[in-house]
């Protein structure tokens, strides 16, 4: 537990610092490095909360396609001499933001919170393996689950399973929002048939 | 590694996101602050996922995923949000030739 | 003193790393256990890749001089096996430049961005039975979200290095590794359905017979798309040395030039150890349990021949012809695969959802009937759609706007 105790504030430390050099950098490139510092550090707090899929999810699309898409548009635009300039909004921003810090933060110490059963903590944790991967019987036995009832609950529980059963109709409205956003990036940056700008 | 910890952690680099969303003018920055408000929720989300007990726990457990289940939504939306994000930076980089939010003020008038 | 791992520790399942830690437990205490047992795997990974890098790149030097029809390098050591040692002492002890300009700190990381994912690649491909480094559960993906991250390295290197020249290549580069990307994850969405799992060991363990024969489209597919990512010689735009001179590592020299081209050919490495594991079931065969590294390093070194032939043989495309070649004939077969692989799956396999070699062998059947069918179909359509280039007129030199 020591170990993922110090790998955890190693990981905070380094999300808090690289999301202020990505605000405060002058460096648009810089900054769009420093926001895939925040992004791998991110898929680190995933895999302490035993989330894998969601860890390796995390660099494969902000890593791999946001982050590229990013540096793209800082190249292409070519505004780096410019920099990272403030607006009027700098001062009363600044304070929105830390008082809205300090009331979360008053909300996340003080609520009490309604923490999983210890009892079922085990379980949780089996069901969060099985979410991508098939546990088979052995391991379940092994894990204290038994009884044939049980390992074939843990086992139907996946990531999966619930995208395409229980929530299947926000998994088909986000594939249609993914086609749309195709469709509408392209139609934005399609060179103009008027003036053949492009 | 309490499961305050995580929330707070969260909560801080949702308000620099805020900061920079609110206070830069470069458009990429903002977008970038964007993202990193995002990437606050969903460690919010994952957090709530394996430390709190959902309502239907009783019925069902594989409901313990649920925290992870609108997580991979957000990324998706983030994809789509960006890809649309930036397509707007170019047609604004092609209209103004810059991409200061504070010049971008032809639907003012 | 003996250290337990919990079995909630995400490095449970890691045999190696588990003996290493049993083993340096009983002497140290157990939070120092832990870091250096990770250490001593690090320096495994890291070492394996470069020593595996330095090898292969004697090996295609000599393959490369024979299909020339010339020897090669053959003076220091025998058969100048030796030859990789002196070319990194020669590198070591280059000057290190970095160039007027440049952003210092990102130049300096590159070499060090480019080398981290083609060893963290290595760390989820199972050797034999039970040693793969980490056997994640989400095996499959971890592969593609890692060389990703090159991606990123390349653009590092391209912007770092203040040279018009390595902004092109970084700009190809990325532009090649983006749509490439999209085909090869189809590919492997095929072998992950017929495998049911996306862990590295289970895919191997499900591979009765080598899923070349189950999935030929798919391993087509991947063979390609691999092949580009790696900047080899077909699609080796980013860094054509008779276009753009090096490309992206134009500015680099010295051991950071020596670091960029042990990454190179290390990828070729690990990729073919990546579609061992997926397509040419790994470590399996004869006397597996004793001799399955024989058979996994036997099958990477066929691969990496093959690499080196492919290389040898075929001259360089064209841009807009690379990426045509992703958009308009990787991908729609790549979506004909996973479509009939999706079919095959939903009607052959049996009540408990698992697929044994008689399905396996009739998948086998009817996707060499499909892979034939589309490559031939896509094969002629492709050739009408990417036209030769036209004679550029009216352009002289002192038109082209340089800026």
């Amino acid at each position: 537990m020591v170990v993922q105790d110090v790998v955890f504030w190693i990981l905070s430390v380094m999300a808090v610092c690289a999301a202020l050099g990505v605000v405060l950098v002058k460096d648009l490139f810089r900054a769009a490095l420093l926001l895939i510092v925040v992004f791998m550090a991110v898929a680190g707090f995933f895999v302490l909360l035993s989330a894998e899929f969601l860890a390796v999810v995390q660099v494969l699309i902000y890593v791999g396609a946001i982050a590229i898409l990013i540096i793209f548009a800082v190249m292409l635009t070519r505004d780096v001499q410019h920099g990272n300039l403030p607006n009027r909004l700098q001062i009363p921003a600044a304070v929105f933001a830390s008082l809205l810090l300090a009331v979360l933060v008053t909300v996340a110490v003080d609520t009490k919170w309604d923490f999983l059963p210890s009892e079922q903590q085990e379980r949780a944790e089996l069901v969060q393996t099985s979410s991508v991967t098939t546990l088979s019987g052995d391991v379940l036995t092994d894990s204290g689950v038994t009884s044939p009832d049980d390992q074939a609950e843990v086992q139907g529980s996946g990531l999966a399973d619930l995208l395409i059963g229980d929530y299947v109709l926000p998994f088909e409205v986000v594939s249609v929002l993914l086609l749309a956003a195709l469709i509408g990036a392209l139609a934005l940056v399609r060179p103009d048939p008027g003036t053949g700008r492009g | 590694m309490s499961f305050e910890a995580f929330l707070i952690v969260a909560a801080i680099l949702f308000c620099i996101g805020l900061f920079g969303a609110l206070a830069r003018r470069n458009v990429l920055v903002v977008l970038m602050s964007i993202e990193l408000m995002f990437n606050a929720v969903n460690v919010t989300l994952v957090a709530m996922a394996k430390y709190l007990a959902p309502a239907a726990l009783q019925d069902d457990i594989s409901s313990v995923l649920t925290g992870q289940v609108f997580a991979v939504f957000i990324v998706t939306v983030a994809a789509a949000e960006i890809a649309l994000g930036l397509g707007i930076v170019f047609a604004m980089y092609r209209t103004n030739e810059s991409v200061d939010l504070t010049e971008a003020t032809q639907l003012r008038h | 003193m003996s250290c337990v791992l919990g079995p909630d520790n995400i490095l449970h399942d890691t045999l190696l790393f588990r003996v290493i830690y049993d083993f340096v437990g009983h002497l140290l205490p157990c939070w120092l256990s832990y870091i250096v047992a990770g250490g001593v795997i690090m320096m495994l990974l890291v070492n394996g890749v470069l020593m595996g890098a330095g090898l292969f790149s004697w090996v295609e030097r000599r393959l490369i001089g024979r299909f020339h029809n010339r020897i090669g390098p053959n003076r220091w050591g025998p058969f100048g096996m030796l030859q990789p040692m002196a070319d990194v002492v020669k590198l070591i002890f280059k000057e290190d430049l970095t160039p007027a300009g440049a952003d210092r700190i990102v130049f300096m990381i590159v070499p060090v961005a480019m080398l981290a994912p083609v060893v963290l690649m290595m760390a989820v491909v199972p050797f034999a039975k039970d040693t793969a480094l980490a056997n994640l559960n989400v095996g499959v993906l971890y592969v593609l979200a890692v060389t990703s991250i090159t991606s990123v390295a390349i653009f590092m290197a391209g912007w770092a290095s203040n040279n018009r020249y390595a902004m092109f290549g970084a700009s190809r580069g990325v532009a090649i590794l983006i749509s490439y990307e999209v085909p090869v994850v189809m590919s492997l969405l095929g072998v992950v359905l017929v495998a049911g799992s996306m862990s590295m060991a289970d895919v191997v363990s499900a591979q009765t017979i080598p899923f070349l024969l189950v999935q030929p489209l798919a391993f087509f597919v991947f063979f390609v798309g691999t092949s580009a990512e790696l900047n080899r010689t077909p699609f080796d735009l980013a860094e054509a040395e008779s276009e753009i001179i090096a490309g992206y590592h134009i500015e680099y020299s010295g051991v950071k030039f020596a670091l960029i081209q042990a990454a190179e050919f290390g990828a070729v490495l690990t990729s073919s150890a990546v579609m061992v594991t997926l397509f040419l079931s790994g470590w399996s065969g004869p006397l597996s349990s004793y001799l399955g590294w024989v058979w996994f390093l036997m099958k990477i070194g066929v691969l990496a021949f093959v690499f080196s032939w492919v290389r040898a043989t075929f001259p360089r495309l064209r841009i807009d012809q690379l990426l045509a070649f992703a958009w308009k004939f990787l991908l729609p077969i790549s979506i004909i695969n996973l479509f009939a692989t999706a079919l095959e799956v939903y009607f052959l396999r049996d009540g408990a959802g698992t697929l044994d070699t008689t399905d396996l062998w009739i998948m086998a059947g009817i996707n060499f009937g499909v892979a034939f069918g589309s490559l031939l179909i896509f094969g002629t359509l492709i050739k009408e759609k990417v036209r030769p280039a036209r004679p550029i007129t009216g352009v002289t030199l002192s038109s082209i706007e340089v800026s």
